[in-house]
């Protein structure tokens, strides 16, 4: 559908953002999903390897904003080109904050590794992993393909991570409730969840850029948001 | 024609134009055409609506026939032997066709700003001053006086030259000089301005001038731009229509043009990605 430019050198600094942003999803994503596994399994090293690898992401949004910038100053992009730079810088920013995401679960190996993980909540924290992890694997796969339709369809699916994390938060806080000794790892938890259930946000905002940039159009209506958690309450009794 | 008849001509174009500005929504409408050189087949059923005090761009590669559909809407083909006009091109309703219409006076209520500045070698005065003289606009000097600084003004032109009007017109910079084509276009009072390339012999500095100018002149005046520059076109007009070889591509508002055009011709021009 599209022809390439005129100005050869300007195809090479669009694809440029493009290939920048596949190695910074590809590297989110496995920090993700490293950070959780750290978590279940207690390992430390792996947890260690995740804070560390936070600062290649932070840079690569760095560059390219940088380029994105040189490259709108000199080609002085129009139509699809500039949304599709437009895009890009949206993206990385994304891309980044799944990142920090990925470290902050990370980060908790360490307090939570005392205690373990209870095996059950083990269970449901790798579960809506897997569904927030597999939300950002098919939008950058999207992003490589640049399909709107599916673009759209994955930011409808946001729902069942919201409706994942709002079953978590209510077992976690009846875990709490059953032992004290269980606040501290599960607070942990919980924010573990709520990282997560976040990085499925993120996702649902590339999969909006994306279906900006190949339509042109902002996708229509209000995402479908359903974090009730912040109702849930349980009481002793219950 | 007398300087009376020429009075009274331009007397009963503004006395209709006035009435039709009520009833038409487009100040220019064009239907179905078609400009030929010779065999060449240069418009080819264009039809387009312009909106009056508004700017109109037109843009496309070299060629399409941007100056030759622009050219058709005050007759300036005319001038061109082997070409040929077919269609309708209405101002205000009335068909600029018309045998009753005089080209003269068509050309002052749609005046023409062209790529390369045309000073006449008159002082600066002379050259605003000739326009309302020709179409008998002043009766006396102060009148003249009165038309030539508020034209001046309206092309801001005026603080730079008001000392030295009765300096040679070709002696300004090449931005001035537009400017006083500006000026020398309004200065006869016309509803249509059309401009071909107005800043492409100018820096940009004059550039933003002109476009500051011309930013102005659409609270009063249709204007219509023919530019190679699309950002020019992004900043300045209102609609953006586009030209591909003789037929009108697509019309929009400029914001959507240049954001996200339908047409493929249109995305490969202003993206400058081969079509
Ligand atoms: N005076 C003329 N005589 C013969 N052909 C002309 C003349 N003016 C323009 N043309 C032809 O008409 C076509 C459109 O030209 P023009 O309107 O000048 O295009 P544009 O302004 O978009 O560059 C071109 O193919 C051009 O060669
Ligand atoms: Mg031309």
């Amino acid at each position: 559908m599209t022809n390439s430019h005129i100005t050869s050198a300007y195809d090479e600094e669009l694809k440029y953002l493009t290939r920048r942003i596949s190695e910074m999803g590809g590297l989110a994503e496995q920090m993700a999903a490293d950070a959780v596994r750290a978590l279940v399994t207690g390992d430390a090293a792996l947890a260690q390897k995740v804070i560390s690898e936070d600062v290649v992401l932070d840079n690569a949004e760095r560059e390219i904003i940088d380029k994105a910038v040189v490259t709108i100053a000199k080609r002085q992009p129009m139509a699809a080109d500039l949304r599709e730079i437009m895009g890009a810088i949206r993206i990385a920013a994304d891309l980044e904050r799944v990142g920090d995401l990925g470290k902050n679960n990370a980060k908790r190996v360490i307090a939570i590794q005392q205690s373990g993980v209870p095996r059950a909540l083990a269970r449901g924290l790798e579960h809506l992993s897997e569904l927030a992890l597999m939300q950002l694997k098919e939008v950058l796969d999207v992003y490589a393909t640049r399909s709107a339709q599916k673009a759209e369809s994955i930011r409808d699916r946001d729902e069942e991570i919201d409706a994942m994390y709002t079953s978590l938060f209510r077992e976690l806080l009846t875990y709490m409730m059953e032992d004290p000794r269980n606040i501290t790892p599960c607070t942990h938890l919980l924010f573990c969840a709520k990282n997560l259930e976040r990085i499925g946000d993120h996702a649902t905002n590339i999969a909006e850029s994306i279906y900006y940039i190949t339509t042109g159009y902002q996708p229509e209506g209000e995402r479908p948001k359903h974090d009730d958690s912040v109702s849930v309450a349980v009481t002793p009794d219950a | 024609m007398n300087d009376a008849t020429m009075n009274n001509a331009l007397m009963s174009n503004v006395k209709t134009t006035t009435k039709a500005d009520v009833m038409t929504e487009s100040k220019i409408s064009a239907k179905n055409v078609q400009v030929f050189y010779g065999e060449k087949h240069a418009i080819k059923d264009v039809n387009i609506e312009i909106r009056p005090r508004s700017v109109t761009a037109f843009i496309g590669p070299s060629g399409c026939g941007k100056s030759t559909f622009l050219r058709c809407i005050n007759r300036m083909n005319d001038t061109i032997d082997i070409c040929r006009v077919e269609g309708d091109i209405a101002i205000d309703g009335e068909n600029v066709y018309d045998p009753k219409v005089d080209p003269v006076q068509l050309r002052a209520k749609v005046g023409m700003v062209f790529q390369k500045p045309n000073p006449f070698p008159k002082t600066i005065y002379e050259n605003v001053a000739y326009g309302p003289r020709i179409h008998g606009l002043a009766r006396k000097k102060s009148e003249m006086d009165e038309i030539v600084a508020t034209s001046l003004q309206k092309a801001g032109l005026w603080n730079e030259v008001k000392d030295r009007l009765d300096a040679p017109g070709t002696g300004l910079s090449g931005g001035q000089q537009q400017r006083l084509c500006i000026a020398r276009a309004v200065a006869v009072s016309p509803e249509v301005i059309l401009m071909d390339e107005p800043c492409s012999a100018l820096d940009p500095i004059a550039t933003a001038k002109v476009e500051e100018l011309i930013h102005e002149l659409r609270e009063n005046y249709t204007i219509v731009i023919v530019t190679h520059s699309m950002q020019q076109a992004a900043r300045v007009s209102q609609r953006t229509a586009m030209f591909h070889l003789g037929e009108l591509v697509e019309e929009d508002d400029t914001d959507k043009m240049f954001t996200n055009p339908n047409d493929q011709r249109t995305q490969d021009y202003i993206m400058g990605r081969f079509g």
